[in-house]
């Protein structure tokens, strides 16, 4: 028996919107201290169930446990020790940032010093202390994500849950939120949960389930859903890509497949394996590179299709 | 409890801090009643006689003018609870949502945030009751801007209502003046229900604003006018009218999630 229940427990997770189906038996646990990436494309149901995890929503069937706390029948529990980032920040543009972190402490039950004291904390550990008389509205997206954030922690909560991070800010915005992230989980044991399309935001989490379509289709720590693949991943630009993934699998009994245009295949040995593969299709092969397998590929591993941004 | 109050303090002064910084919106909830209430009334002042018994000695300035107050207060609430639609289109929302409130100290916290900016638009009004030859006690104003309280709360929490389903900002003003108009025009704020035909004095009867007008009418005449509810039956609907919009609030923000 563990000490502490996992700071989320999803059992056999579904939801539909009307006809659509969300999320389809989806269960998985993280643990007390874990940054858990859920990665996935738009629409892959990841965004659905941040809203399920966030109590903004009732799933259709399943249940949903926050520190043993049942998001449906306890919402209230589970909220206390809940901090969330949203998307789109939650912040009043026509407030300063002090009067949005105050408007937020006195939600969660601060006031008076204690609240004062938190509001200088958080925004010291954020870095965002010189706007705090600024509106909202005046700051940059980086420097609003990070207000959120703030305003997240303000009550310190024992799980993060952020949606989408990293959208829509510039690489050193990025690092700034990731370098809060694990400071936090550093000094304070935050556990974190994300969501993200991003393959190097997944990678930087400790484990990450992959969502496609609503199915959980892979869940492990980056090194060993990369390393299950095994070996090198080969791409192969060609004129007809299908006939030649054909040949390819025909001729070396290999799985060959088209993603993106190009032939996709994962083998042990690549650097052998290119020479004879050129060898047999003289002529025929534009450009041919091979690397280790990263968890893109992972994704084109277990949905055959590519995760571009958009899709 | 200190915790619900927390909640509630802080959702409202949300309200008036935001309503501080749009300057527009003043202008805007007590300019167009005020042009209103001196176009209509000066334009109808000398047709309209009133029954003799009413005695009317202001005319019908003097007979609108708790009606423009009762329009200044229906406006400003509901419009004000346009915040509602505007939380939700930035995000805003969603994050007092997921904060361990009880869902009803969100509603109370909002409604009491619009009710609060429509009572100062109806003081406002009040000053002017001089230039408009109306008297008022001086005594009475307390207990005036009580019912004004009062019947703003019930508005403001029928605005919350209608704004919870609402996503776009244009949608709550097409949705609000189909509401507001007959809501208004049938209230008793601009004639008297004793002089309209039968049927239209049905619909004043179930119009829940007919009592809030007429609740606040009580304040100038010092008595019901002929055909218009007593001020206790006004008072007893006005509550009730709040209680249950503000209970209609909850259920809908519970269910929704």
């Amino acid at each position: 028996m563990p000490l502490t229940s996992p700071a989320v427990e999803v059992d056999h997770l579904r939801h539909r919107y009307g006809e659509r189906v969300a999320l389809d038996d989806v269960s998985f646990a993280v643990a007390s201290g874990e940054i858990f990436g859920l990665l996935g494309p738009n629409g892959g149901g990841k965004t659905t169930l941040f809203k399920i995890v966030s109590t903004l929503l009732f799933p259709t069937e399943g249940t949903v446990r926050v520190f043993g706390d049942d998001v449906v029948r306890d919402p209230a529990a589970v909220r206390r020790r809940l901090g969330v980032v949203f998307q789109h920040p939650a912040l009043d543009g026509r407030l300063t940032v002090e009067e949005n972190l105050r408007h937020q402490g006195h939600l969660y039950g601060l006031s008076g010093r204690t609240l004062t004291g938190r509001i200088g904390e958080v925004l010291a550990r954020v870095r965002v202390e010189d706007r705090r008389r600024d509106l909202v509205a005046t700051l940059s997206g980086g420097l609003q994500r990070r207000a959120e954030v703030a305003k997240a922690l303000l009550h310190r909560p024992e799980l993060l849950v952020l949606d989408e991070p990293s959208t829509g800010l510039d690489p050193a915005a990025r690092r700034d939120i990731w370098q809060d992230l694990s400071s936090l989980r550093r000094q304070e044991g935050t556990s974190v949960i994300l969501t993200t399309h991003l393959m190097d935001e997944a990678a930087a989490c400790d484990r990450v389930a992959i969502l496609d379509l609503g199915r959980l289709v892979a869940l492990g720590t980056p090194t060993t859903l990369t390393s299950a693949i095994g070996g090198d991943v080969v791409q192969v630009t060609t004129r007809d890509p299908q006939d030649l993934a054909g040949r390819v699998a025909a001729r070396f009994g290999v799985r060959a497949e088209v993603v993106d245009g190009k032939v996709h295949i994962e083998r042990d040995r690549a650097h052998e394996f290119i020479a004879e593969l050129v060898e047999s299709f003289p002529g025929e092969i534009d450009a041919v590179t091979f690397g280790k397998p990263t968890l893109e590929d992972v994704f084109v591993h277990f949905t055959g299709r590519r995760l571009a941004e958009g899709v | 409890m200190r915790r619900v109050l927390l909640a509630c303090y802080t959702l409202w002064l949300r309200e008036i801090v935001r309503f501080h910084r749009q300057r527009s919106r003043i202008v805007g909830a007590l300019g167009s009643p005020l042009v209103f209430w001196f176009l209509i009334g000066s334009g109808l002042n000398r047709s309209f006689k009133g029954s003799p018994e009413m005695a009317l000695q202001g005319g019908y300035l003097e007979y609108f003018y708790p009606g423009t107050l009762a329009l200044i207060v229906l406006f400003t609430a509901i419009f004000a609870t346009i915040s509602i639609v505007e939380d939700r289109q930035e995000g805003f929302l969603q994050g007092v949502l997921v904060a361990p409130v009880p869902r009803a100290a969100i509603v109370v916290g909002k409604i009491a945030g619009a009710t609060t900016i429509a009572v100062m638009q109806g003081t406002v009004f009040l000053l002017l009751a001089p230039l408009a030859h109306v008297r008022i006690h001086l005594l009475d104003v307390p207990a005036l801007i009580g019912m004004l309280t009062l019947v703003s709360f019930g508005l403001a929490g029928l605005g919350f209502l209608v704004a919870w389903w609402l996503d776009s900002t244009q949608g709550f003003h097409a949705v609000m003046n189909i509401f507001l108009i007959p809501l208004w025009i049938l209230s008793g704020a601009l004639f008297p229900a004793a002089g309209a035909a039968g049927w239209v004095r049905g619909l004043m009867f179930v119009n829940p604003m007919t009592y809030g007008v007429s609740g606040l009418r009580w304040f100038f005449y010092d008595q019901a006018l002929p055909g218009e509810p007593s001020f206790a039956v006004s008072l007893a609907v006005v509550v009730g009218f709040g209680v249950a919009m503000a209970a209609a609030g909850t259920i809908a923000v519970r269910r929704t999630r």
